[in-house]
């Protein structure tokens, strides 16, 4: 069970641990990093005790840093950067028709590889380019296969005005099979360790499109893409307008309609043994980025999606406004811990499940991922 | 020679003290500024090698023009500042 979370918000990154003795059972922010600089993705690397996290100065760029002893103290590493554009490339995002930029605007995944390839990770883009180190984050390789396949130049931005890549699974029973998902361009699956995709996101529904687009895969717009490590043939996609999941590793897509208060959201946990449970924070509707009625709950299935159970105890049900980002809800590697992050800087642990919550704060920066070590 | 210095508040992240540098170009000046201080590189440039877009860069006072190529000339004793750009944020 794992005692020590790592939080990266707006302003910095958090170590959030639980307390001993006389603090037994309470979660504090027990040491900070990098603050004021805004971090976008957080990842503790179970395989070695390494941390890495991703930092996007306004100014300066992207940057990378990573810990060797669980972030007492940090050495600057590579951050992944695009090939040279080649002379005469028209290469436009279709709904602006801006030029896209070869350059790394966000790290919006990071992922550690197979546990056969220890010095391996995986990162995802804006915008949209998946990159991989064979040599703990010293280099970068973009990913050309896919960044060069003719269906990424119809990828479109989301709730960014480019896309991006922002779930990577590597399948704990084959290093070479690897699915990422996209905002805006559906589900992919290698199995041969990148060198060719395919696009998998048959079955899922963009309520966004005209009726005869809807069921186009590289439309789809997963807000998030998990998967069982116990059963990786089960994903669980948070999507813009539901959530999907399928038991076929992600040959095909059901809609899982029975979800409340509400089917939008961004964030998707799996229980790592049980693929039947998972958890989500859901919000009204695209186009109302809110708790339905000023209530925080997270919605819980321990049945695949037959029915959902909906948690409220310890989580705020008057006035709350906190989103839940993509990144920002975890589950331990047991399964019975969980922990989710807000807009509004609020941050719950539970300890079962989430049939209830503890505050651990209401006053964080802006919460974009939040992981157990 | 031209004489070279950057923002107070890239210092936080990577040192540049201010320096001389050999160069007729903007783009020459820099690449033997970034010689010498390789990390410095992606503080400034992005990943095209073009002036990242909330970095601003004068010679003289004068904002220069090509921030892709950065073939704006400078002077043999020009004086080139790498800023921040207000739009950064």
């Amino acid at each position: 069970m794992s005692d020590r979370l790592f939080v990266a918000t707006r302003k910095g990154l958090f170590t959030i641990e639980r307390g001993k003795a006389r603090r037994a059972g309470r979660w504090a922010v027990t040491r900070t990093h990098f603050l004021a600089d805004n971090a976008s993705i957080v990842l503790p690397d179970r395989r070695n005790g390494s941390v890495y996290v991703a930092l996007g100065h306004g100014h300066f760029g992207v940057k990378l840093h990573r810990s060797a002893n669980g972030g007492r103290s940090w050495e600057p590493c590579a951050a992944p950067t695009y090939p040279p554009k080649p002379e005469g490339v028209d290469d436009r995002e279709p709904n602006s028709g801006r030029p896209i930029p070869w350059n790394t605007e966000l790290v919006w995944a990071l992922e550690p590889g197979h546990r056969s390839e220890p010095g391996t990770l995986w990162c995802g883009t804006l915008p949209g380019g998946l990159f991989r180190s064979r040599d703990r984050g010293a280099s970068w390789q973009l990913i050309e296969s896919l960044w060069n396949h003719p269906k990424r130049r119809e990828w479109v931005g989301g709730g960014a005005e480019l896309p991006g890549l922002h779930s990577v699974c590597v399948d704990p029973r084959d290093a070479r099979r690897v699915a990422v998902a996209v905002s805006c361009g559906g589900a992919w699956l290698t199995r041969d360790g990148g060198a060719s995709w395919e696009i998998r996101a048959q079955g899922m529904r963009a309520a966004y499109m005209p009726p005869e687009r809807q069921y186009d895969p590289n439309v789809q717009d997963p807000h998030h893409m998990v998967q069982c490590p116990a059963a990786p043939d089960v994903l669980w996609v948070q999507h813009h307008n539901g959530v999907f999941r399928s038991t076929d590793g992600a040959a095909s897509w059901r809609e899982i309609t029975t979800v409340k208060p509400a089917a939008f959201g961004f964030a998707v946990a799996v229980h790592p043994e049980d693929p039947d449970t998972a958890w989500f924070v859901p919000g009204v509707s695209d186009e109302q980025r809110i708790p339905a009625k000023g209530n925080v709950v997270v919605a819980r299935t321990r049945n695949g999606g037959k029915s959902f159970q909906v948690l409220t105890k310890g989580l705020p049900q008057r006035h709350a406004y906190d989103l839940t980002y993509r990144h920002a809800l975890d589950v331990d590697e047991t399964g019975k811990r969980l922990a989710f992050g807000t807009t509004t800087g609020s941050l719950w642990v539970s300890e079962n499940q989430g049939d209830s919550w503890e505050t651990v704060s209401e006053h964080l920066p802006p919460v974009y991922c939040v992981r157990f070590a | 020679m031209p004489h070279v210095t950057f923002t107070q508040n890239i210092q936080r992240h990577v040192s540049c003290p201010e320096t001389e540098a050999e160069g007729r170009t903007v783009r020459e000046v820099l690449d033997r500024v970034f010689a010498a201080n390789p990390r410095a590189r992606d503080y400034v440039l992005d990943d095209q090698g073009a002036v990242r877009r909330h970095m601003v860069v004068f010679v003289d006072g004068r904002q220069i023009r090509d921030r892709t190529q950065l073939t704006d000339p400078v002077p043999a004793d020009g004086e080139v500042c790498v800023m921040q750009a207000l739009s950064g944020g």
